[in-house]
């Protein structure tokens, strides 16, 4: 009994699961992805990538400092946002356009709200959204992916959604590559944002989230749920015009967006209730914006609607509270 | 067959295997026992001795005042040596009376036991009261209360609570194991005073050994052993009557008003031995264990003993102690002393040593929802503490802060390490003031 004894009130144990190790693991979701982007992409996608995750660590500290307060880099969710908003760029940005979004992401989307947890909106999104409107030029010069090619030559291309749209647009009807091949999609060899390309390692990403219990199946689940429902619709309505369920899951980024940027934390609602409503609203404005908008691709303007409703979800969805009804709901007896 | 549990709650490490196969040992007699007024819900018992009196063991040293108390007996015989406030597990000195055991443990002349059956259930409450029976699970709610529900609520089911959910504590294990008929002649008892049919026994899925033993000794009884899934908490009265019947006790209700009362297995234990051999409530059952403990063991102590002497008992500290926790580690007190002594709701004594004791300084919550998800009271506990950070009081009761059971598992889930159930803690402290006062 020489040292004092510790004091305070129960529990006095803990599960052992803290934000940095929460956003660590997400991090080790995103490898895969990372991986493939830059074998796919090669040098120019590796550059984006650092250029934004030390940009958004950089500004996050600065801005720490600015404010007096302790520096929270540590947490790992600077980083985290980093890799995120590089997997929502073109593999050719240029490098001032990554790190002006990396100090968007962190100093607009995150720290002017007071930092993690705070802010209203996915910091990434809000970086691409802002970038998309501002330089429409860079954002949307696309590279076809050619593997361990290093990313030296290459020739540019556009993505499945923006050449479906345009074709659409041109001939009112459905090219080729929208209606077969869809296999290619699912492993990635189509042109996009580093992070867009290949479905099966974010599905694989996103399946360890869930599994390790850092994400729910909610959001997931009702986006995907949702897209296939509304794309289903309009695909039975006119098949030759509208391009079938499959199709729109497989590209653009709308499996980086239903594992890794929709399940965020801190701009997703917190009840379960809320999350199927969350995603349903997702999948619905995504495919609306990607059959009927001025852009090809709607996940990440859909994400910020639905970010903007988090708030109101919330407030409409909360449990019944315990004991609130008799509820008789079977047991033992 | 899936059992039957309730939604939300956690998994945390149970650590029981340190003590579960330990038999209980008579702890011994200390110096000096000290016994407060105090110790169960309701008014505190009123001191009837004097400084220098003779006590026998079992006899009488507090009255119960009004009928929500019971009174306090002398633990063994001695000398009332002071009549004083001493440190009491809520923290703070509180009025016992300090008894120097003579050792001769002489038991007071007019305790008398009873065939139950030669009782009507009023006669089995009124003993119950004078034997000073309250809840043995740690809450120490009047026993004789919660066994006499209003004319106008039907009791349909009895509910012993052998679940032990929170971690490390044994002691209600090694009570089925090693004195298994005195629980069924307790809960036997018990059903006698209620006058209901279905009595379910419900012992968590950890316990195999307790749950094939009181199998055995209920087979000729009306009692029905239901094993329940380890989930914390799993015990907490209102998660236990949803877990068996499926119903949920009403907001701001008692268990009675959907049909159920639920005792503890201790408290089974005690009642028979109140009836049958006239003996009050003057010892229990408590687990000394955690890390800091040299050699754990469930103890059978009597009230009053010092914590210090259990350490003791146990062989010592086996480092620097960082916590000293009365209870389990999710709604236990950590202590500020060693002279506190063991009242009738201390079901463990856990310590921790320095290096266990993580400090963490909370993060800004991230809206994961993993409080909401473990919450089996449905709650937003994160909504709620921080209404209750910023002092909005009657925001904190429109989310039903007053619900929370503060069973800590928000606490134990969060990522941030916030202080959830501390918070609501005290929000609700706060809205009863509030509430009073308009």
């Amino acid at each position: 009994m020489d040292k004092a004894l510790y004091i305070s009130s129960s529990p006095h144990i803990h599960s052992g699961v803290t934000t940095d190790k929460i956003m660590r693991l997400v991090i080790y979701a995103l490898l895969p992805a990372v991986a493939v982007a830059v074998i796919f992409f090669g040098l120019p996608a590796l550059k984006v990538l650092l250029i934004c995750t030390l940009g958004c660590v950089a500004c996050e500290a600065l801005c720490c400092k600015l404010m007096k307060q302790p520096v929270s880099i540590g947490d790992g969710s600077a980083a985290l946002t980093g890799i995120l908003l590089a997997l929502n760029l073109p593999p050719s940005s240029p490098w001032w356009m990554a790190l002006l979004g990396a100090a968007i992401a962190i100093i607009i989307g995150k720290m002017i709200f007071g930092g993690l947890g705070y802010n209203p909106f996915n910091p990434a999104l809000v970086a691409r959204v802002v970038l998309l409107i501002s330089f429409p030029i860079q954002m949307t010069s696309w590279t076809a992916p050619a593997p361990l090619s290093m990313g030296f030559d290459a020739l540019s291309s556009a993505t499945p959604l923006g050449e479906m749209k345009s074709a659409v647009m041109l001939t009112g009807q459905l090219p080729e590559m929208a209606t077969s091949g869809f296999d290619r999609y699912f492993y990635g060899l189509m042109a996009g944002s580093l992070g867009e390309v290949s479905a099966l390692v974010l599905l694989l990403g996103g399946l360890f989230l869930i599994f390790k219990r850092v994400i729910t199946w909610h959001i997931p689940v009702s986006f995907i749920g949702s897209v296939i429902v509304m794309a289903g619709i309009f695909w039975l309505i006119d098949p030759t015009r509208y391009p079938s369920p499959l199709f729109h899951l497989l590209t653009g980024g709308l499996m980086l967006g239903v594992f890794f940027m929709a399940t965020d934390m801190v701009t997703s609602p917190i009840t379960a209730r809320g999350m199927l409503i969350f995603g349903c609203g997702c999948g619905l404005l995504t495919v609306l914006i990607r059959l009927f908008g001025g852009y090809p691709e709607g996940v990440s303007f859909a994400i910020l609607l639905m970010n903007a409703a988090t708030p109101l979800i919330d407030r409409y969805t909360r449990a019944e509270i315990y004991g609130d009804h008799h509820h008789d709901r079977g047991g033992l007896q | 067959m899936k059992l039957p549990t309730f939604p939300g709650g956690i998994h945390p490490l149970d650590n029981k295997a340190t003590t579960a196969t330990k038999a209980l040992v008579n702890c011994s007699l200390p110096n000096e026992l000290i016994v407060p007024m105090l110790q169960h819900i309701g008014a505190p018992a009123a001191c009837c001795v004097t400084v220098g009196q003779q006590v026998a063991k079992g006899e009488q040293i507090g009255t119960a005042v009004g009928p929500v108390s019971v009174p306090i007996h002398a633990p063994t015989s001695g000398e009332v040596i002071a009549i004083e406030p001493r440190l009491h597990p809520v923290g703070r000195p509180l009025p016992a009376v300090v008894i120097r055991p003579d050792g001769d443990e002489r038991w007071h002349k007019g305790l008398q036991g009873y065939d139950p059956d030669s009782l009507n259930p009023d006669e089995l409450r009124q003993l119950l009261q004078q034997a000073g029976i309250v809840g043995l699970g740690g809450a120490t709610f009047p026993t004789h209360i919660k066994l006499s529900p209003p004319p106008d609520r039907r009791i349909d089911t009895l509910i012993i609570n052998g679940v032990e959910c929170e971690p490390y504590l044994t002691g209600d294990h090694r009570l089925m194991l090693e004195e298994g008929s005195k629980i069924v002649d307790g809960i036997l008892i018990l059903r006698q005073i209620l006058g209901v049919n279905q009595v379910i026994l419900a012992i968590e899925n950890n316990k195999p050994d307790a749950i094939d033993a009181m199998r055995k000794l209920c087979l000729k009884t009306p009692i029905e052993v239901q094993p329940l899934p380890v989930k914390y908490p799993q015990g907490a009265e209102k998660q236990l009557i949803e877990a068996i019947t499926g119903r949920q006790v009403p907001s701001g209700k008692l268990p009675m008003d959907c049909g159920a009362v639920v005792q503890n297995v201790g408290t089974a234990a005690a009642v028979s031995t109140a009836v049958r051999q006239g003996r009050p409530l003057i010892e229990r059952i408590t687990t000394v264990t955690g890390t800091g403990v040299r050699n754990p063991q469930n103890l059978r102590a009597v009230i009053g003993t010092p914590l210090s002497h259990l350490i003791e008992q146990c062989g010592g500290f086996s480092d620097d102690p960082g916590k000293i926790i009365l209870g389990g580690p999710m709604m236990g007190n950590s202590q500020i002393s060693l002279e506190v002594p063991v009242i009738r709701g201390t079901s463990g004594l856990l310590v921790l040593r320095h290096q266990d004791v993580s400090i963490k300084k909370p993060g800004p919550c991230i809206r994961c929802g993993q409080c909401v998800k473990v919450c089996p009271i449905h709650l937003q506990p994160t909504v709620i503490a921080l209404c209750a950070r910023l002092g909005l009081i009657e925001r904190a009761d429109s989310y039903n802060a007053l619900d929370c059971i503060e069973c800590g598992c928000c606490t134990y889930q969060c990522p941030a390490t916030l202080p959830l159930v501390q918070s609501i803690r005290e929000i609700k402290g706060a809205i009863m003031e509030h509430k009073r006062k308009h």
